[in-house]
């Protein structure tokens, strides 16, 4: 992994700002682009990056300059040294991979259990403890932490919970407490939805649960080449406590205000404090349809340059391996093999090789769009009819000729329509490449997605189907043409 | 034009073949007359066309030796040997993406004849085999059966061949089509006479075409003469049977 030295070199270049794709990770970034862009500072966003690993390997490629991260994460997940609790255990750990931890924000994000307000007064639930002593409560957690060793395994042994728990999706399950379908369920201590309905969160008096603590992660070679940034973002210390966070989460999860919005109104109120110069960075406004012709445009560059690729190398090695029964299989056999391969697994296996954004993601779409092409042309290629061919030798065509004039235009129709295949099959996997920062029609999907927001998911999905359809019909005109004169 | 003279135009010399277990020919030898059309027939699976796509070197002997136009067939550089051979298989096998013309023009256009000359010889032979200039562009698709066939004869015949290889050309085509085939042929060999192998199962055929009759069996050669001859005295139940099978 090539440190890519000159990007940094310049204080003028822009601050790279990545978020992970849930929303108080949006938030943050956000409140820290702002308050930077406010003092003159360029900021670029890479926002809703798939993951914690995706972040974190951004990061230490120098993608990247800055995410926020939380303690436990770090500790348990990336590092994977439970043992190492507060910044300076974390950052003597961090330092030889050149990352270092800035002072945290001033709230713990925390795993907590949430019962109803009622239930809680009634039964007088105070601490987690407390839980024991009512085994018929329906204790509902979401998938992820009942499967994490931390999560509910570790949590029933150390308060000797005797509970069976059921799994619910995690959206649905303040819903169903309300509801009182189900009587508890795991929650994030700073959750908007926390004020939206009558809970309580009881008291982890057993320390069961390691301390998140959010923290700007950063390059120590960006600290060092951009010092007036980094002392703007570590203002940000000790400014936002766990009861803050909730409340701007709530106003993006409850009033529904846009990431944007909520950022600049917490800044305003901040000025003072931070002393911040009075133009905060004003709410970047989102005009619909530039902003839609952007995405569309991003869209099929990626899926344009992908399907290209895959032609002219498809092409080239089906051309190349077809005579060759078992060569040709193989090759058929790999291609397939890079399909089974998740998209977006695919998507993040290719950052530590290409890093985040536009490449690694075409790179990713080529190759899931190979199979299609290689295997038509392949099989197209190699099963002309036997008489033919055999007139064509005793013509005294030699073999490249015998390419040329009978198996490949014979061969057009179905290496086409594998062409036509791949190119649908890319578009709509295209949008999963908004999760490594590509952009595209995928974007207003995956921050939709963070935030619920159903009209900003249908942003980007209708398009993206709109123009997989179109290109259907235009591959099905073109085909057309292209088979008139074939049997 | 082909020089005609009195040697074999083609020469098998104690040739073996076998496919897998299956041993279609062993240790035979035969000569073929040069100017003249030779007839092959015989049952389904007597090794007829095998022996035929050992000239133009389709199918290689496993022992023995095959020559054509008095020299062994080489190993390499094949296209300047099958150049002087022309080739017509059953349904013609037209390429289906080319137009009649320019499936029959194709190997010619290859070889860097001038336009003219193409045009020319194309004419020649579609006067030869009765057909009319408005197949020329039509895809094989639209035309008739008898039509492609005699596509693929004009095919055989583009590039001026010393020798012609037709493996049961006119059997796929109705019994009225044929015979205007056999004239067509027939034509053909009375303005120049093409030393010709014919493979046929069908003896009325061969009795019309041919100037010498093989009859093969399994892979033996088990009688050959004029075809009257044959006819007038079979040399053993099986030949009589092939000849009954017509009568």
């Amino acid at each position: 992994m090539a440190l890519a030295l000159s990007a940094q070199a310049n204080p003028s270049n822009p601050v790279r700002v990545a978020s992970k794709n849930f929303a108080e990770n949006y938030l943050l970034a956000e409140i820290v682009a702002q308050l930077l862009e406010g003092e003159g500072i360029a900021v670029e966003r890479a926002f809703g990056l798939g993951g914690t690993l995706i972040c974190y390997q951004a990061l230490l490629n120098a993608e990247i300059d800055l995410y926020v991260e939380y303690t436990g994460t770090l500790s348990q997940a990336i590092l994977q040294r439970p043992e190492l609790t507060g910044r300076e255990e974390l950052n003597s750990a961090l330092t030889e991979r050149g990352i270092r931890l800035l002072p945290q924000l001033g709230f713990n994000n925390t795993y907590a259990i949430a019962v109803r307000s009622q239930l809680a007064e009634s039964l007088g639930l105070r601490n987690i403890g407390d839980l024991a002593e009512h085994q018929q409560l329906r204790l509902v957690f979401s998938h992820e932490f009942l499967e994490r060793g931390d999560g509910w395994p570790g949590l029933a042994k150390r308060y000797a919970l005797p509970h069976s728990v059921e799994g619910i999706e995690h959206a649905l399950a303040y819903q169903a407490i309300a509801d009182g379908a189900i009587d508890a369920t795991d929650a994030y201590s700073t959750d908007g939805e926390l004020s939206r309905y009558p809970l309580r969160v009881l008291a982890d008096d057993l320390a069961y649960f390691p301390a998140y603590m959010a923290a700007p992660l950063v390059r120590t070679d960006w600290l060092e080449q951009a010092p007036a940034a980094a002392a703007w973002v570590r203002r940000l210390a000790g400014t936002i406590d766990a009861a803050t966070m909730q409340r701007l989460n709530a106003q993006v999860a409850v009033e529904g205000m846009s990431y944007a919005e909520v950022a600049s109104a917490f800044l305003d109120a901040q000025r003072q404090t931070l002393g911040l110069s009075a133009d905060v960075a004003q709410t970047p406004t989102t005009n619909f349809w530039p902003q839609l012709a952007g995405h569309v445009l991003r869209h099929l560059q990626l899926t344009g340059l992908a399907l290209a690729a895959a032609i002219l190398i498809g092409l080239a090695v089906s051309l190349t391996v077809f005579a060759n029964t078992r060569l040709a299989n193989a090759v058929v056999y790999f291609c397939g093999l890079l399909q089974t391969v998740p998209s977006l697994a695919l998507l993040a296996l290719m950052i530590p090789i290409f890093g985040i954004g536009f490449t690694p993601a075409v790179v990713a779409l080529f190759l899931y769009s190979l199979l299609p092409i290689v295997r038509n042309a392949v099989t197209a290629l190699s099963t002309v009819d036997p008489t033919l061919v055999r007139v064509a030798t005793a013509l005294g065509l030699s073999r490249w000729q015998q390419l040329r004039y009978l198996r490949l235009p014979l061969s057009l129709p179905m290496i086409f329509a594998g062409i036509r295949t791949a190119a649908v099959i890319s578009i709509g996997t295209a949008t999963l490449a908004a999760f490594i920062g590509a952009g595209g029609l995928g974007e207003p999907i995956v921050v939709g997605l963070s935030l619920n927001d159903t009209d900003m998911i249908l942003r980007g999905a209708i398009p993206a189907a709109m123009l997989a359809i179109l290109a259907e019909f235009l591959f099905a005109a073109v085909q057309k043409r292209v088979s008139r004169g074939y049997q | 034009m082909s020089s005609l003279s009195a040697e074999a135009c083609v020469a098998f010399h104690g040739v073996s073949k076998s496919f897998g277990d299956l041993v279609v020919f062993n240790d035979l030898s035969l000569m073929l007359p040069s100017g003249q059309t030779t007839a092959i027939v015989g049952a389904s699976g007597s090794g007829k066309t095998t022996l035929l796509q050992m000239v133009n070197a389709l199918e290689q002997p496993d022992r023995g030796c095959v020559q054509v136009f008095g020299e062994p067939i080489p190993q390499h550089k094949l296209h300047h040997l099958r150049h002087r051979i022309g080739y017509a298989v059953q349904g013609a096998g037209l390429f289906p993406h080319l137009s009649a013309r320019d499936n029959v023009v194709l190997v010619a256009r290859l070889q860097g004849w001038s336009e003219a000359r193409i045009q020319q010889r194309f004419e020649e032979l579609l006067e030869a085999m009765a057909l009319p200039a408005s197949v020329a562009e039509r895809p094989p698709r639209e035309l008739s059966g008898g039509q492609q066939q005699r596509l693929g004869l004009c095919r055989a015949l583009m590039l001026e061949p010393d020798l012609l290889l037709l493996d049961e050309p006119f059997s796929a085509v109705d019994p009225v089509t044929r015979l205007g085939l056999y004239e067509r042929f027939e034509e053909v060999q009375r303005r120049q006479a093409i030393s010709t192998l014919l493979v046929t199962h069908d003896m009325r055929e061969a009795r019309r075409l041919a100037d010498v009759l093989v009859v093969l069996e399994q892979g033996q050669i088990v009688q050959s003469g004029a075809p009257d001859d044959v006819f007038a005295a079979p040399g053993s139940p099986y030949v009589e049977r092939l000849i009954a099978s017509v009568a």
